[in-house]
């Protein structure tokens, strides 16, 4: 292992979570839910976890992109039911362990028990990044049903560090075998993602693992999983393209060849990710995220990844722009699952732009 | 015209709130004040005046001159203890716990048929704050699935709803159909800690169909949201309710949504806790109604 592939002591193992000194979860058919509006079909999902099982990814998260139970109009319908996807790709994975995101207010425990029935094997659940108390009771409930757990304390940026331990140390105790810091704004400067991975695995880090999730908005997030890489975290997520939310998310490619580099084992067969993502991912991509000028906005401002769509939608309806309705969310300091918000904004917008021309005349 | 002589137990945030609106009332007076142990919120209700005591259901049902009406702000498993005793004694529960014993009410959709049940359940506020609107809208036009997000303070979100916000879905999204005339319900529930607070937030959307009068839709919900405002003055419209065209992908439907916000009076809980203004306001109306059907059957 060369110098910048070391990591601090600890971590020692844990019921659930990986032996690897990483483990990359690719979340192409979760976070990249939202770059596709939710309109993944069987077929796509049946290929995408061929050729990530295939080139040794160990996880691969499967859900509408704003967790189970997530399709609604809030958020967008899902194209096919996320169970029967959940099923194809668990039926797909030789190897390969299908994890299912969870946000306690969107889905619920019975969500996770049809999860689980069709063979998902790791529970993620997500709240923001001041609320883990609300997730108690379904780390309760995937522990009992076998399933190993994590906990994703999103939009990491909103709080400090020492805070964001306190909540990830409620997650710990509640069951969880790995607690990610998220930067769902994709807002975290190298820095401060490595000062949050540090005090969440400085709190937690003899019971239980450190992950951390990044996004693509100010084109940090391969680099800031280095570096949580390097402060603790065991557990790194990546989408295939980026898909993802706002600019997208750490690509898995990049992060399986830069840990190669680093002389970091993660299991994952280079050559085989890229593939996949060249392949398989990149002719379904509607576009190919990137940081333009609303997801860039996103990561400036501090705003879930996850309105960016949204954002365009309510942009296009009122003619007003989109990346003025995402700064007003940052400022209105709106978190993830307020997507009905970006309505009320462009509305706003709308409504002082229509008094402004009568101000002229 | 008399007043009903009440009873509200569980003297934390929420029965001092009710007992802050209930003061003001023509119709109920708040006679006892119950909790299982000393606190402050015994303190304030002495403070005003009013009969308390760390007794529990006990005391209260030992008083020679028994209540007509119980509010219970306690928890579910305590209401579901205390539920069959407050019947036994004709007293009328209204419920803001999660117990559910009695009907789901919100006064404005379907008081009119519990008048007469010995335990009225207050749902949840994010019910209370939507199914008004959902029902407005099935009344006119046919819903085959309704939605609601509710956001609110996290400082408004007490320990209870954060231990089980799987109760909260639960429970609204059965209010929506049962109750809103939805087929299909879904609820939603979002916790904001940004400072200072924001106040609490409800979007309503309903499938309609695609030749829905939508005028005529916009009218039942200004008249029911009116109608909330009569014991809810901060309950308002955000905008005018927003239109979607019919899509494939909502099985041929087209989409009404209804942005409300719903401001506390600020009576003791902070205005931006609406959802618990709501609770208790909403407590109160049914209170209320309560008094007055009994004043008349006495009458």
């Amino acid at each position: 292992m060369s110098s910048n592939g070391s990591q601090p002591d600890g971590g020692t193992a844990t019921t659930g979570g990986t032996q690897r000194p990483v483990r990359i979860t690719d979340t192409t058919l979760r976070d990249g839910s939202h770059a596709m509006s939710h309109q993944f079909t069987e077929a796509q999902v049946r290929a995408t976890v061929h050729a990530l099982d295939g080139a040794g990814v160990e996880v691969i998260e499967v859900t509408h992109g704003d967790g189970l139970g997530g399709s609604s109009f809030n958020y967008g319908f899902s194209h096919t039911n996320e169970i029967d996807l959940i099923r194809a790709a668990v039926e797909e994975a030789a190897q390969a362990t299908i994890a299912v995101l969870l946000v306690p207010g969107i889905g619920t425990m019975d969500d996770l028990r049809q999860a689980r029935s069709v063979g998902a094997g790791i529970a993620r659940v997500a709240t923001h990044c001041t609320e883990a108390d609300v997730s108690v009771q379904h780390f309760g409930l995937a522990k009992s049903l076998g399933m190993e757990t994590v906990g994703f304390l999103m939009m990491s940026h909103r709080t400090d560090p020492a805070n964001l331990a306190r909540q990830a140390r409620i997650m710990a105790d509640a069951g969880a075998d790995c607690v990610y810091v998220v930067d769902s704004a994709g807002a975290l400067v190298l820095g401060d993602a490595q000062e949050r991975v540090k005090a969440v695995f400085d709190e937690i880090g003899h019971q239980a693992q450190v992950g951390f999730h990044g996004h693509q908005n100010l084109s940090l997030g391969v680099a800031n999983s280095v570096l949580a890489f390097q402060t603790g975290a065991r557990q790194i997520d990546g989408s295939l393209c980026a898909l993802g939310a706002g600019a997208g998310n750490s690509p898995t490619e990049v992060l399986a060849a830069t840990f190669d580099h680093l002389g970091v084992t993660t299991g994952v067969d280079v050559g085989g990710v890229l593939d996949a993502a060249e392949e398989v991912v990149r002719p379904y991509l509607p576009r190919w995220p990137k940081a333009d000028r609303t997801a860039i906005v996103q990561g400036w401002a501090g705003v879930y990844s996850s309105f960016l769509l949204h954002a365009e939608h309510a942009a296009e309806r009122y003619h007003v722009p989109a990346h003025e309705i995402l700064q007003r969310a940052g400022e209105a300091g709106y978190v993830g699952g307020q997507e009905d918000m970006l309505i009320d904004i462009a509305l706003q917008l709308a409504q002082e732009r229509d008094l402004a021309a009568t101000g002229a005349r | 015209m008399t007043k009903a002589l009440a009873a509200i137990v569980g003297p934390g945030n929420i029965g001092t709130d009710l007992l802050a609106k209930l003061r003001r009332s023509d119709d109920i007076e708040v006679g006892y004040v119950v909790g299982i142990m000393e606190s402050e919120g015994l303190e304030r209700a002495r403070a005003l005046g009013v009969e308390a005591s760390a007794g529990g259901v006990d005391w209260l049902l030992d008083r020679p001159v028994l209540p007509s009406i119980v509010f219970d702000a306690t928890s579910a498993k305590a209401h579901r203890a205390a539920a069959p005793r407050f019947a036994e004694a004709g007293i009328v529960a209204i419920d803001l716990t999660p117990a559910a014993v009695g009907p789901l009410v919100s006064p404005p959709v379907n008081f009119r048929d519990h008048v007469a049940a010995p335990n009225i359940n207050m749902i949840s506020c994010g019910a209370q704050a939507t199914v008004p609107i959902v029902h407005a809208v099935s009344s006119v036009v046919r819903v085959d699935y309704a939605e609601i997000v509710a956001s609110v303070a996290s400082k408004s979100a007490g320990p209870g709803t954060r231990a089980n916000i799987d109760e909260f879905t639960h429970t609204t999204s059965r209010a929506v159909r049962e109750l809103g005339g939805a087929t299909r319900g879904k609820a939603i529930i979002v916790l904001n800690p940004v400072e200072p607070p924001m106040i609490m937030r409800d979007t309503v959307f309903c499938s309609i169909p695609a030749d829905a009068d939508r005028d005529a839709v916009t009218a039942s919900i200004e008249r029911r949201v009116a109608e909330v405002q009569e014991y809810v003055p901060g309950y308002t419209l955000r905008n005018a309710p927003q239109y979607d065209e019919p899509r494939e992908q909502w099985g041929g439907n087209g989409r009404v949504a209804v942005f409300l916000e719903v401001r506390g009076a600020g009576d003791y809980l902070p205005e931006y806790a609406g959802n618990l203004d709501i609770m208790t306001a909403a407590a109160a109306r049914v209170g209320e109604l309560v008094a007055r059907e009994k004043a008349s059957v006495t009458a």
